[in-house]
């Protein structure tokens, strides 16, 4: 189908009228302002402020930073870490995403909601539901005394919780599309089951499974917060290290250093994604994914199933259950009813005021993210657009990579002069969140307004809609729903966001995030406890937005 | 009232449309008959303002429509696959032109129940999109066209995708419907049946420019060019040399009608005038194929030493595949064609 609609369009050759070019590109002057004043321009400042001594650059600091030792470590771990977490990640996921796009089984559509929450959970949450599975005092130790937060392990499995759902949901998600009779096709010619699988499965999933690929590895050689909770003083990835450098070391020119080698590793990761990204949209015969799910059939299929099921059981929903379980682990909701009073001492407020202070940023973020987010999509939906729109589209997703310890510690010197004076304001905070939420929006909205038929807008010309009335009355209501979608990542996204929160948001304002990272560095059973109930709180606030996404979920939105 | 004057666009490399002229006087129906690639459409897109010119200008009711943006031209279009709008229903898609023209929901109401009617599908305001079926919905979109009364309604392939009985059905009631409507149109099709079976004037496009324009009839009787003839469907066309009432062609003489143009010209020799008489008269061939076509048989005759010929005859006449026949040709079946001569 979709292959025959590709063919009718390229067989008609069309040139933008200029006048549509330049409305395009009108479109893209607010989301170009924003990133140049709220991206590129803190980026630069905490750059320069890092590697200008007198108006003239220092750029051999670059190879003075590199040739400390424990810098080098630094960037090693954070590789091989990113490496074998992204390889572990597929391992334990492919498998998944198999069942999940070739089984039909009862429950399904819950599970699939089910693993995808560990993704909109904010690291910290991640960190901290570890933490109490594997950590000091936790499930592993006091059952069998075993403690992983000392070792590389706890972050690996970390990582592979966060970045399950973007395995299955990206691999999966193509597999259940694709035409199970080519594979059939294949073995009327001769081919064996798995050759057929090898020869006609595999290259039509090679992109997807590359695609996914970088990203679980974008995620975790830039993870933070998973790292600052349950890294310990011994593991360290770029973030993490740029962080202490800017905050705990004030050696702004390592951390610039660093600031620069992650943008130049993210932007070759994004540009390899991008690649694929293309390629996936390469002409495959793609179906209705419910007419390609059966019932598992014999033993084998039954217990590839229930490895999976059982997988998911252990990684995904143990440790989430594990903190709710450590949250309430005092008599009459201690920890709760101990986030409501100030007397800890750690907050200038009493703790439980990070919610509601969590809930405006992340809604203020998230109408930001929609702003920006879907007029940079409206500018990027037609496909002939030229090659300056397409490099802003990948562009668009740097956010999603560059140092968000960076970006915050940037805002706080670089936004602290007229005009841009906005460190006393509230906006600073969703600025910064904002700037994570629109790669989500625009990736979630893209495909379905790329999916949109001109003719249609057409249609609604001649019959007199003026550019806006077409926009209003035909790709509305069409993206209506995948709006939605976007809104809630945007949410959970600005809901969690850490790395440029923790430098910006003002001690009597925290954020949840900032919260649990501010109780869990502190000592004490009772601050403990109270960290692992705002994680739940969280967590309960994620899951609930997720769940109600999962509900006006379309097949066709996202890639996420 | 519609006017294209040297109207030019280029796609990259191809010109699509190549300084075309064209004129559509009110209440006219024409109908743009050409092979796909051929302008058609872009010619539609041109006049909808859904595609800019390269150069040449588009006037409508003499007003120049250059830098009119498509919705306010006032020109209905109905798309080739229909393109109805598939969240709203019936009566909204019918509705759509009129409340963008801001009429009230009363008047709204209305127009829709007597469009719906018009395109008999009273009652229909409310059912879904998708529950309609092809000829359906092809009424759903004239009558959303119709709606807010274009001073010109274009139609692009009006119905391509509908099988056979249901488009010479439609076809019929459309040409009812615009006559008494009064209604311009301008139509484009690839389908010649279509484009005479409704059309007051038929323009024939050819890479972009136009290649004849004129009744069915005229441009049945007399196409212009060997392309125009072929696209027609007609296979006896040759080069011939013509001295008196007679030109010598690959299938030796043929009469030729009075007052014909002398020397080297191209013939059309309609299958009609191609007479099967017994073996021993005329030119010998031999019956290759027939084809059935209805009120006819086509036969397809191999001379021995010259191109097939295409030949009509009634049924009962029709020989059988193999047979020895002779052939004798009828000087009122044969036209002279424009355009250069093809050798002999």
């Amino acid at each position: 189908m979709d292959v025959a609609r590709t063919e009718v369009r390229a067989g008609r050759p069309r040139t933008p009228a200029p006048g549509k070019s330049a409305a395009r590109l009108a479109l893209l002057v607010v989301p170009v302002v924003f990133f140049a004043l709220f991206f590129a321009y803190p980026v630069a400042a905490i750059v320069a402020r890092g590697l200008k001594v007198d108006g003239a650059w220092q750029l051999g600091r670059v190879g003075e930073v590199l040739a400390q030792s424990d810098i080098r470590h630094v960037l090693w771990f954070t590789t091989w870490q990113a490496l074998v977490s992204t390889a572990l990640t597929l391992l334990i996921a492919l498998p998944g995403a198999y069942v999940f796009a070739r089984f039909d089984f009862r429950g399904k559509q819950v599970l699939r909601a089910v693993i995808t929450v560990p993704f909109v959970l904010p690291t910290v949450v991640v960190g901290t539901a570890f933490l109490a599975l594997v950590g000091r005092g936790g499930l592993l130790d006091e059952l069998w005394g075993v403690r992983l937060d000392t070792t590389v392990w706890a972050i690996l499995l970390a990582h592979v919780f966060f970045n399950y759902a973007v395995v299955v949901r990206t691999v999966g998600g193509l597999w259940s599309q694709l035409d199970p009779r080519q594979e059939e096709a294949a073995r009327v010619l001769g081919a064996s089951r798995l050759a057929a699988w090898r020869k006609v499965t595999l290259p039509a999933l090679g992109p997807a499974v590359a695609a996914a690929a970088l990203m679980v590895f974008l995620f975790t050689f830039t993870s933070f917060g998973v790292v600052q909770i349950l890294g310990g003083p011994t593991f360290a990835t770029l973030e993490v290290e740029i962080y202490r450098q800017t905050s705990e070391i004030f050696d702004l020119s390592t951390a610039a250093v660093l600031t620069m080698i992650q943008f130049v590793a993210v932007g070759a990761i994004l540009a390899v994604h991008a690649w694929t990204v293309r390629r996936r949209e390469t002409a495959l015969r793609l179906v209705d994914a419910s007419v390609t799910a059966r019932r598992p059939r014999g033993a084998g299929q039954w217990a590839l199933l229930a490895a999976v099921l059982g997988t998911a059981a252990v990684l995904l929903v143990l440790p989430l259950a594990v903190l709710v379980q450590r949250s309430l682990d005092a008599p009459g909701f201690a920890y709760y009813k101990a986030l409501t009073s100030d007397e800890s001492g750690v907050f200038l407020v009493p703790p439980i005021e990070a919610v509601g202070n969590s809930l405006q940023y992340a809604l203020a973020a998230t109408a930001l993210a929609l702003l920006i987010g879907g007029l940079a999509a409206a500018a990027l939906t037609r496909r002939d657009a030229g090659r300056l729109i397409r490099g802003f589209d990948a562009l668009l997703m740097l956010p999603l990579g560059v140092s968000a310890v960076t970006v915050g510690f940037g805002f706080l010197i670089a936004l602290d002069e007229p005009p841009l004076d906005l460190r006393s304001s509230w906006i600073l905070v969703p600025l910064a969140q904002a700037l994570v939420g629109v790669p989500f929006v625009v990736r979630t909205m893209l495909p379905v307004l790329r999916a949109v038929d001109v003719r249609l807008r057409e249609a609604a010309a001649v019959l007199g809609a003026s550019p806006w009335r077409v926009w209003r009355e035909v790709d509305l209501p069409m993206v209506r729903r995948a709006l939605l979608v976007a809104a809630g990542f945007a949410f959970a996204v600005s809901l969690g966001e850490f790395g440029a929160t923790v430098f910006i948001a003002r001690p009597d304002n925290p954020t949840l995030p900032v919260a649990v990272a501010r109780l869990l560095g502190r000592a004490g059973e009772l601050n403990y406890g109270q960290a692992m109930a705002l994680s739940t709180i969280l967590m309960v606030v994620c899951a609930v937005a997720l769940l109600l996404l999962e509900r006006i979920r379309t097949d066709r939105t996202g890639e996420f | 009232m519609l006017e294209l004057d040297e109207a030019t666009v280029r796609f990259g490399g191809r010109t699509a449309l190549d300084a075309v002229g064209l004129d559509v006087a009110e209440h006219e129906i024409v109908c743009v008959l050409g092979p796909s690639g051929s302008g058609k459409s872009t010619l539609l897109r041109v006049v909808a303002g859904l595609q800019p010119l390269d150069s040449g200008r588009v006037f409508l009711d003499g007003r120049d429509l250059g830098g009119v943006p498509a919705h306010k031209r006032g020109v209905g279009l109905m798309f080739q696959d229909h393109q109805l709008f598939p969240q709203r229903d019936v009566g909204g898609n019918v509705a759509f032109g009129l409340r963008m023209h801001g009429a009230s929901k009363a008047q709204q109401g209305i127009r829709v129940r007597e469009l719906l009617e018009l395109v008999g599908l009273p009652g229909a305001a409310s059912r879904a999109i998708a529950s309609l079926s092809g000829g359906e919905q092809q009424r759903v979109a004239l009558a959303r066209a119709l709606a807010p009364r274009p001073r010109l309604l274009m139609l692009d392939e009006p119905l391509g995708q509908l099988d056979r009985s249901l488009r010479e059905r439609l076809v019929v009631e459309l040409r009812e419907l615009f006559s008494e409507l009064g209604t311009t149109v301008l139509a484009v099709t690839h389908d010649q049946g279509e484009a005479f079976a409704l059309a007051d004037r038929v323009v024939v496009m050819r890479d972009g420019r136009i290649a004849q324009s004129g009744t069915p009839l005229e441009v049945w009787q007399r196409p212009a060019d060997e392309f125009v003839a072929r696209f027609l469907g007609f296979e006896n066309v040759v080069g011939a040399s013509v001295s008196g009432e007679a030109a010598d062609t690959p299938w030796g003489k043929v009469p030729m009608p009075a007052g014909a143009p002398q020397g080297e010209v191209t013939l059309l020799i309609r299958p009609a005038g191609v007479r099967l008489v017994p073996s021993a008269e005329g030119l010998r061939c031999t019956v290759a194929a027939r084809t059935f076509r209805g009120t006819h048989v086509s036969v397809h005759l191999q001379p021995e030493s010259a191109p097939r010929l295409e030949a009509a005859c009634a049924l009962r006449d029709a020989p059988e595949p193999g047979d020895e026949v002779g052939v004798a040709f009828d000087a009122a079946e044969i036209v002279v064609l424009d355009g250069a001569p093809i050798s002999p």
